[in-house]
C-alpha cells in the first residue's frame, strides 16, 4: 500500500517544529508501525537526511518505550496495543497518518517524535515503593495474599509507563499512573504502613512536575495499552484525601 | 593475564557461608566515603544500586533509557526459579544445583552455581516484601509451575510478565536511594569507555544522547550490569537497543572475555516476514506442551497447510526423538528446525519457519481448554502475523534469545580487571554452555541483591584504593578516545547506513556462528568480517553531528562495536573443538547427531584478552573441576 505520512519534526528542545509530509511507498501490511518508518528513514539516509527521531526499544509492547500520537491518538487506533505492537494491516491504501510526540508540559519535545519522561521516575521516587531494605524479608508465604487482592494489585502493576494517559489527558493529568502505582501497592498488605504518606507525596510531587489535575474524562482510560481502569483514581482519592486531612496540624 | 578463580575452599556447601565470614568489612561511616557506578539499570544493576545504596555508599546509575525501568529484563516472560520446595515435591538446593550445572552442559562454575541456588530462596522473600505481584493460590500462598522440563516445580511467576515485575520491584527500590539522595541517577547517558588508572577501574566516559555532550565520572568502582551481546546476529529476541559495547570496551581495556561463543537460541519465535524485518518475538515455551510440530516431506511444497494431508507431513521432532518428542530441550529443537528448512522443506515466506499445530490439541481437549491455556499467547501471535492460530497452524522458527558468555569474572564477580565487577547476564559465570528457563532472572537478581553487596565491601575493605585526580592522563586518554570514535564515525560521508552494516553483520553471524557451525564456515566468516569492518570504516554515512540527539550515531558507534566483537565470537567457536550447550560443531556430534562434548581437551573456561588486534586475541583457560556432579552426557532419545 502507499500511503502519505504527515510526522512532526522538530530540531531540538528549544526549536520550533512543524508537520512535514512523506510519500511511503510498497508498505506491506505485515509491517509493525515502527518498521514502516524504520524503512523511510533508511530512505531518508540514502538521500543524505537526518531520519525521523522516534523512541522504542523492546517492540513487544512491555518495555514503554515507544509512543506516538498517531491521527490523534495516543499509540493509534486500536485498543490495548502499544505503537511498537501495531502493525500496517489496520490502514489502507491511500491512508493519510498524522504522527505526532506526545503532547504534555511535563514532557518536553527532545527532537522530533522523542520526549523526556523523567517527571514519572521523579513521581516513583518520592513514595511509589515499599520501604523495605535487602535482607529484611520474612518467608514469602508468611504474608498470604488472597488471590482475588494479589489479581487486582497485579491488574494496577501492569503499568508500563509509556505516559499515553497523560498524552490522551485533555489537562495533561498523570493520576491514572500515579494511580496504578497508589493501587498496586496499596491493594497489598505490605504497603499498608505508607499507603498514605505515599498517595499525597506522588500527587504533589506530581504537581510540581507540571501534570495536571483529573477532571473525569476518562481519556487516560481508553488510551492506556494495558487497559488499566480509571477506578484505580477514585481509589487513589480517597486515599490523598483522607492523608491530606489527616496532616492538616 | 591473572585469572584466579579464588574459589573459597570447603565443602560446596559451606563455601559461601565461610566465605562471608571472611571477608573484610567496610564500616558505616566509611561506606559513605566510597562511591560507585552501576552502568545499567536492569535486574543486576537496578538491585546492586538499591541494596549498595541502602548500605551506605555513593551510587551512581547509568542508563541510557529514557527511564531506568526500560531495561531489557522487562520482557521476560516465563518465571523465575528458587529452590523453596513449598510444594513438597523434593526440590532442594542441592537439586536446583545440579540441574543448572547438568544443563549448563558442565562448563560452569560449581561453587558460582551452588551459591546461586542457595540465595535464590532469599529472593522471592525480597521479592514478596517489596510488593511483587507473584501468582498465588486460592489460599493466598504462592503459586509454582514446572517450567523449562524441569522435574519439579519451583517456578514463581506473575503472569506471562515476571520480569516487568520483578525489574519494577528492583527499580522501585533503587527510586527510593534516588529520593533519599544515595543515589544519583544518569538517565540517557551511554558508556563510551571504561576508565583504568593504575590498573584498577575506577570511571567511565558517557554520552549524553540528548545533546552530545561526552563526559566522564570517576569512582572507586564499577559495576557493568550491561546485559548480553544477542544483538550481534541483527535479529534477536533482544531489545532494539541492547549492545555490546560498554562489555566490549571494558575488554579492550584489559578485562577478559570469557566463552563468547556460548549463545542460546530459543526455538519457539515468531519468523521473519520481509526484509523490513527488526527484531523477533519470542512465543513462550509451554506451547510446546500441546502444539505438534511439522514441516512438508516434500520440498517447495507450497500447498496451505490445510491442504497437506496427514501422510505428506513430517513431524519430525516425534520422528527423530520419540521419548521427548516436540518437548525436547531448546538447542536440540532449535538444530532439528534448522535442519528441516536447510533441506528446503521450510514454510512461509522464504522458507524460514515450520508449523506449530493445534488442531490435535483443539479436537482432543476443545477450543475452549486450548484457549484458557494458551490465549494470550495466540492473541500475541494473531496480532502480529494477521493469523487466527485456532484456524492455520503457528509458524515458528528459532531465534537468538540469550548469551551464556560474557565478562570473566572470578567467585566475587569482579573481573581480573580490580574495581571491574560484572554482573547478571554480562558475566560469564553461572550458565555454562546453556541456560535452564527461568534462570536470568535468578541470575541477575542473586548479583544484585545477595552477592555484590558483601564481595564489594571485601574489595574495599582491603584498602590500597588512592585518590585520583580528575585529571588524571589516564582520564583524559579515554575522553579523546571517545571524542575521535564519534568524530571519526560523523566524519566518513560514505553511502550505507548503520543498518545495513549491522543486518549485513548479522547475517555472516547466524550462517557460519549461529545454530550450528563448522571449521569452514568459521574460516569464512573470519575473512569476511574484517572485510565488512574495513568497508564500515569507508563507506559509513551517519548525517547531523555529535551535539545532539542523534540515533544514528548511537546505532553506528554499537554495531562499530559488533564488528569486531563478531570476529571474537567466531575466534572463540574456531578454537572450542567439541560440542556443548549451545555451541554446536558439527564436526563433534554422536552418530545420532546429537552433541559431543570433549571434557578431556575443553572442560574449561575460555578467557579471551585484547591484545591490540583482534584475530590475535590471546586464549587463557581456566578449568574447570567437578567434584560434586559428576560429568555425563545429556541424552534425551
Amino acid at each position: 500500500m502507499n500511503l502519505r505520512l504527515h510526522i512532526w519534526r522538530q530540531a531540538g528542545p528549544d526549536a520550533q517544529g512543524m508537520l512535514r509530509t512523506y510519500d511511503v511507498r510498497d508498505v506491506s501490511e505485515h509491517m509493525s508501525f515502527l518498521e514502516m518508518l524504520d524503512v523511510l528513514n533508511e530512505e531518508l539516509l540514502a538521500k543524505g537526511e537526518e531520519p525521523i527521531a522516534f523512541d522504542h526499544d523492546c517492540r513487544e509492547g512491555i518495555c514503554g518505550t515507544c509512543g506516538l500520537v498517531i491521527n490523534g491518538r495516543p499509540h493509534g487506533p486500536l485498543p490495548r496495543v502499544t505503537t511498537c505492537q501495531l502493525h500496517m494491516r489496520s490502514f489502507k491504501d491511500g491512508d493519510e497518518i498524522y504522527i505526532e510526540p506526545w503532547r504534555a508540559t511535563a514532557f518536553p519535545v527532545l527532537r522530533d517524535l522523542v520526549v523526556d519522561r523523567s517527571a514519572f521516575d521523579r513521581v516513583i521516587s518520592k513514595g511509589g515503593y515499599i520501604s523495605v531494605n535487602t535482607g529484611n524479608a520474612q518467608d514469602g508465604n508468611a504474608i498470604p495474599i488472597p488471590k482475588k487482592d494479589a489479581d487486582r494489585a497485579f491488574d494496577a502493576a501492569a503499568c508500563i509507563g509509556c505516559g499515553a494517559c497523560v498524552a490522551a489527558c485533555p489537562n495533561s493529568s498523570a493520576m491514572l499512573f500515579v494511580a496504578a502505582k497508589a493501587g498496586h501497592l496499596g491493594l497489598l498488605p505490605q504497603g499498608q504502613a505508607e499507603r498514605s504518606e505515599r498517595a499525597l507525596s506522588m500527587i504533589l510531587t506530581a504537581d510540581e512536575a507540571g501534570f495536571g489535575a483529573c477532571t473525569n474524562h476518562y481519556e487516560c482510560e481508553a488510551a492506556c495499552p494495558k487497559g488499566i481502569p480509571a477506578e484505580f483514581i477514585a481509589m487513589l482519592n480517597k486515599d490523598f484525601f483522607s492523608a491530606a486531612l489527616a496532616s492538616r496540624d | 593475564m591473572d585469572l584466579r578463580s579464588n574459589i573459597p575452599g570447603g565443602p560446596i556447601d559451606q563455601k559461601w557461608e565461610n566465605h562471608k565470614a571472611d571477608l573484610k568489612l567496610v564500616n558505616p561511616a566509611n561506606k559513605r566515603k566510597f562511591s560507585v557506578i552501576v552502568v545499567g539499570t536492569g535486574l543486576a544493576g537496578a538491585s546492586a544500586a538499591a541494596t549498595l545504596a541502602e548500605l551506605g555508599y555513593n551510587v551512581h546509575a547509568v542508563t541510557y533509557h529514557d527511564s531506568p525501568r526500560r531495561a531489557h529484563s522487562i520482557a521476560a516472560q516465563g518465571g523465575i526459579n528458587a529452590a523453596k520446595n513449598y510444594q513438597n515435591d523434593g526440590d532442594s538446593v542441592w537439586r536446583l544445583f545440579y540441574d543448572t550445572v547438568k544443563g549448563g552442559d558442565f562448563r560452569a562454575r560449581e561453587a558460582n552455581v551452588h551459591r546461586l541456588a542457595e540465595v535464590s530462596v532469599n529472593i522471592i522473600d525480597q521479592c514478596v516484601a517489596q510488593g511483587v505481584p507473584f501468582a498465588r493460590e486460592y489460599g493466598g500462598y504462592l503459586a509454582n509451575r514446572s517450567f523449562g522440563g524441569a522435574q519439579v516445580s519451583r517456578t514463581f511467576y506473575a503472569r506471562g510478565q515476571t520480569g516487568q515485575q520483578l525489574l519494577i520491584g528492583a527499580y522501585q527500590a533503587m527510586m527510593r536511594q534516588v529520593g533519599l539522595g544515595k543515589v544519583k541517577l544518569h538517565h540517557k547517558k551511554e558508556m563510551m569507555d571504561l576508565i583504568v588508572v593504575n590498573g584498577r577501574a575506577r570511571g567511565v566516559v558517557m554520552r549524553d544522547l540528548v545533546d552530545g555532550k561526552i563526559s566522564h565520572m570517576t569512582a572507586d568502582a564499577v559495576l557493568l550490569c550491561t546485559g548480553g551481546y544477542g544483538n550481534v546476529f541483527y535479529l534477536s529476541t533482544n531489545a532494539m537497543n541492547c549492545n555490546v559495547t560498554a562489555a566490549f570496551r571494558a575488554w579492550k581495556r584489559g578485562a577478559a572475555f570469557g566463552n563468547p561463543c556460548y549463545t542460546q537460541i530459543h526455538p519457539t519465535c515468531i519468523p521473519v516476514s520481509g526484509d523490513y524485518q527488526s527484531k523477533l518475538t519470542l512465543m513462550s515455551e509451554s506451547l510446546r506442551n500441546d502444539g505438534r510440530i511439522w514441516v512438508p516431506k516434500k520440498q517447495g511444497d507450497t500447498r496451505s497447510p490445510e491442504q497437506i494431508p496427514e501422510d505428506d507431513r513430517d513431524y519430525y521432532l516425534e520422528r527423530k526423538y520419540p521419548s521427548f518428542g516436540n518437548l525436547s530441550p531448546r538447542d536440540i529443537a532449535s538444530r532439528a528446525a534448522k535442519e528441516v528448512c536447510d533441506e528446503g522443506r521450510g514454510v512461509g515466506p522464504g522458507g524460514l519457519g515450520v508449523y506449530l499445530d493445534f488442531a490435535e490439541a483443539i479436537g482432543r481437549l476443545g477450543e475452549k481448554t486450548v484457549s484458557d491455556r494458551y490465549g494470550n499467547l495466540f492473541d500475541m501471535y494473531q496480532q502480529i502475523t494477521g493469523e487466527n492460530p485456532y484456524k492455520t497452524p503457528m509458524r515458528i522458527y528459532p531465534a537468538v534469545h540469550y548469551t551464556m558468555g560474557g565478562l570473566w569474572v572470578d567467585y566475587n564477580l569482579m573481573s581480573n580487571v580490580p574495581g571491574l565487577f560484572v554482573l547478571g547476564e554480562a558475566n560469564f559465570s553461572d550458565h555454562g554452555a546453556n541456560r535452564l528457563g527461568a534462570s536470568a532472572l535468578m541470575q541477575g537478581l542473586a548479583d544484585g541483591y545477595f552477592v555484590i553487596p558483601y564481595t564489594l565491601g571485601g574489595y574495599f575493605g582491603q584498602g590500597g584504593i588512592e585518590r585520583i585526580s580528575d585529571d588524571a592522563p589516564e582520564v583524559r586518554q579515554a575522553v579523546e578516545a571517545t571524542k575521535e570514535k564519534v568524530n571519526r564515525l560523523l566524519s566518513i560521508n560514505g553511502k550505507r547506513t548503520p543498518t545495513s552494516f549491522h543486518r549485513e553483520l548479522g547475517k555472516i553471524m547466524w550462517d557460519y556462528c549461529g545454530m550450528a557451525r563448522n571449521e569452514k564456515g568459521l574460516r569464512t566468516a573470519l575473512e569476511r568480517i574484517p572485510a565488512l569492518r574495513e568497508e564500515f570504516w569507508q563507506n559509513l554515512t551517519v548525517p547531523g553531528t555529535g551535539e545532539q540527539l542523534n540515533q544514528t550515531l548511537e546505532l553506528a558507534s554499537r554495531v562499530a562495536d559488533f564488528l569486531e566483537f563478531g570476529e571474537l565470537m567466531c575466534l572463540d567457536a574456531l578454537h572450542r573443538n567439541e560440542s556443548a550447550g549451545g555451541h554446536f560443531r558439527t564436526e563433534y556430534q554422536t552418530e545420532d547427531g546429537e552433541a559431543q562434548r570433549n571434557d578431556d581437551d575443553y572442560c574449561y573456561v575460555g578467557a579471551w584478552e585484547y591484545t591490540g588486534e583482534i584475530a590475535k586475541s590471546a586464549l587463557h583457560k581456566e578449568p574447570l573441576t567437578f567434584e560434586n556432579v559428576k560429568l555425563a552426557t545429556r541424552s534425551y532419545k
